[in-house]
């Protein structure tokens, strides 16, 4: 089954990510395809790479990109949500005259019409949030 | 908003499928109505079968004469008249939701659909893509 799976909650404060995270791996084990993992409103700031948990914690920020790296996944986040939030990739931050950018490695940032496309082209869009 | 042209792409060989947006919050509070409202605006490049659910504290995100300015934050409820712009003009809303804050059709600001929980249920179950906020 080829999946889509939306991510509204930032990590930590709600286990959405977690739980997104858990469910994309497992897909994935069973052979199914994920077209595309889109991060939405909060959920936009489990893509800082600054994210730097107790070491007894799980990372969430880069267990994302460790699963991206090894599987070729598609992490896409919002660009008008990151851009609220001060996520930003390095082009983004050159172009809005920021003296930093914190995109972690394996996430992209594009539009919402990649969301929107995610639905069109999946068998299942999964929603994880409140 | 994003601009660029790979995401308004819409050549998928003529796929058009029944996406709903559920709305279930408050407008103002947290920020999923507002952005929300986004991913639909932007659905309608798609031309997708679009319609939107108001349900629970969702159907506030429709009251008439809101007035925003002492909690300085934009008043966003005129985009909702916009929709019918867009083509959006499926706006289903639950009755339960409404009666249980005292609130009735004439209380929103566009024209709406009413619908009881059961038809509701069954709106949703027609649907091939459902995305809440």
């Amino acid at each position: 089954m080829k999946i889509g799976v939306l991510v509204n909650e930032g990590p930590y404060t709600h286990e959405a990510s977690d739980s997104a995270y858990q469910f994309t791996k497992a897909a994935i084990e069973k052979g199914h395809e994920i077209y595309r993992v889109f991060f939405y409103h909060d959920g936009v700031n489990n893509s800082t790479r600054l994210t730097e948990p107790p070491r007894d914690d799980r990372n969430i920020v880069s267990r994302w990109s460790e699963l991206a790296k090894a599987h070729s996944l598609d992490l896409v986040v919002c660009i008008a949500a990151a851009q609220r939030r001060g996520i930003m990739d390095e082009n983004e931050a050159k172009r809005q005259g920021k003296d930093a950018h914190n995109l972690a490695d394996g996430f992209r940032i594009s539009g919402l019409g990649q969301l929107v496309e995610a639905g069109i082209q999946c068998d299942r869009l999964v929603t994880f949030g409140d | 908003m994003f601009t660029s042209s790979e995401d308004m792409d819409t050549d998928e060989g003529g796929v058009i499928k029944q996406f709903m947006f559920v709305n279930r919050k408050a407008p103002y509070g947290t920020i999923y109505a507002l952005e929300g409202l986004e991913v639909v605006l932007i659905s309608a490049a798609f031309e997708q079968d679009v319609s939107m659910a108001f349900i629970d504290d969702g159907v506030y995100e429709l009251k008439k004469a809101q007035d925003t300015k002492a909690i300085e934050q934009k008043n966003f409820s005129p985009t909702y008249r916009a929709l019918e712009g867009y083509d959006i003009e499926k706006l289903y809303v639950e009755k339960e939701s409404l009666e249980a804050r005292g609130l009735t059709e004439a209380d929103l600001l566009v024209d709406v659909i009413v619908l009881d929980r059961a038809e509701m249920a069954a709106k949703m179950a027609e649907q091939d893509v459902l995305i809440s906020f």
